[in-house]
């Protein structure tokens, strides 16, 4: 099963051009690893506003490509993290297994 | 397929660095020409430093938000006619509609659909280049100001008081100098007259709202307020003078006549608005201060000083001008006697 909603990604790539998508891909998997970084220690300060602008940013990447499983997952901690609530359990791990599926669909399709 | 469009210039202001690289990419394929800023004070050094047709702006942003960026634009008279699109995440849409209702053009939800995005970019544009050629026409008729002020807040006749400067002017002897030459030369004399004249008053931020024969009224502080008003038109009448100087240069020259003006201000309370019918109208001011700019630009022939103002605008003048008082004078329909001055630089 595919991670992807491949109708979206399809119409980002004939938006952008085809040879484009291999540079979108990366910029994506390039800022993403930065974003579980930030959510990680944002959520050990109990930083909540970092949090959710990382959460924020996420879940629109993962929109923009079609990756709506992770995107709902960052809009639940980003909703969270807006109520000031770090309380979010094994949320953060969910997420980065669902990204690493992503990713390595993502680099597959470049 | 949509309308093809002219190609344009578009901001695209984001943080988020594939939104940015998403957006700028699709509008490129869509054929335009596209700049980015990655936080909110670049993208407004962007607008203001360089010509766009249209500006996609994010709200959420660091350093300056895009309802930062959007007030400072609509709150500037010379990007407010700059289209912007806000684009958001569908959770935004509260912070979307308080755009919309400040002022921004339209609004895109993130991720952002192409053929959306292709449909409200063009329909933008469109826009945008039919209220060009609104104002080009409007300007043509009415002055700058008027125009953008009738474009913002719509055609609406009746009047409010404000806080204003008025100026008359008006050519010494014209009826002498029209019927001692050909009238075609007449009209060339006031059309290159009125140019010289109506940029010097532009210049200051005046309007001219009344043309009758030789003679011309300007208002200062109306229908935008501005607190110097007073000195603007000061400064705009030595102006006036000064490019007089050298449209009489240019008629000696040519051997043709020399012409003198007498310039009348006066400062105060009036009612401003727009007056006729919903067919014609134009912006217009009246009150006791604007009879009696009109009563002093008469007494400029009496007092033979070129430009004579009252003691409210004097009152609202720094000391950076070479004043002479010429005492108290009444005025004909006048009770109390108006202290008046004459300005020679």
């Amino acid at each position: 099963m595919s991670t992807l909603d491949l109708n979206t990604f399809q119409e980002l790539k004939d938006a952008t051009g085809a040879d484009y998508i291999a540079e979108l891909i990366d910029a994506f998997l390039d800022d993403a690893p930065n974003l579980f970084t930030q959510m990680n220690s944002a959520r050990m300060t109990g930083d909540a506003e970092t949090f959710r602008r990382a959460a924020h940013s996420l879940k629109s990447n993962a929109a923009t490509f079609g990756a709506m499983e992770l995107s709902a997952l960052a809009k639940e901690l980003e909703g969270m993290a807006r109520e000031n609530n770090l309380e979010i359990g094994t949320r953060l791990e969910v997420m980065q297994d669902a990204y690493r599926r992503v990713e390595s669909q993502l680099r597959a399709l470049k | 397929m949509a309308v093809s469009i002219e190609p344009a210039r578009l901001l695209v202001v984001d943080d988020n660095k594939v939104n940015r690289m998403v957006l700028s990419r699709s509008l490129e394929q869509q054929g335009h020409f596209v700049e980015t800023a990655e936080n909110g004070r670049e993208g407004l050094e962007k607008i203001r430093t360089q010509t766009f047709d249209l500006v996609l702006l994010d709200i959420e942003m660091p350093e300056m938000d895009g309802f930062q960026v959007l007030e400072a634009c609509l709150n500037d008279f010379g990007l407010r006619q700059i289209p912007i699109i806000m684009t958001s995440a569908m959770e935004e849409l509260d912070a979307v509609v308080k755009c919309v209702e400040l002022g921004a053009e339209d609004y895109l939800t993130k991720p952002v659909n192409p053929i959306l995005l292709r449909a409200r970019v063009n329909a933008s544009l469109e826009k945008k280049r039919l209220r060009d050629e609104q104002r080009k026409l409007f300007r043509t008729f009415a002055t700058k100001e008027v125009a953008e002020e009738l474009l913002r807040t719509g055609f609406s006749l009746g009047g409010k008081h404000v806080n204003a400067t008025v100026m008359f002017a008006d050519i010494r002897s014209f009826t002498t100098i029209a019927e001692s030459q050909d009238p075609s030369d007449t009209i060339e004399l006031l059309n290159g007259y009125f140019g010289l004249m109506f940029d010097a008053i532009n210049n200051h931020g005046g309007t001219v709202n009344q043309m009758v024969g030789d003679g011309l009224m300007a208002v200062f502080g109306a229908p935008m307020f501005q607190e110097d008003h007073c000195e603007r038109a000061v400064r705009a009448g030595l102006e006036m003078l000064e490019q007089l100087k050298v449209f009489n240069e240019q008629q000696s020259a040519q051997n043709r006549m020399r012409i003198h003006i007498g310039i009348g201000i006066a400062s105060g309370e009036m009612i401003a608005g727009y007056t006729g019918t919903q067919s014609r109208a134009t912006y217009t001011c009246i009150g006791d201060t604007v009879n009696l700019a009109a009563r002093i630009e008469n007494h400029t022939k009496t007092a033979l000083r070129p430009l004579l103002i009252d003691m409210h605008t004097r009152e609202g003048l720094s000391d950076a001008y070479q004043l002479e008082s010429l005492g108290e004078v009444l005025f004909k329909g006048k009770q109390q006697p108006i202290h008046i001055f004459a300005v020679s630089k």
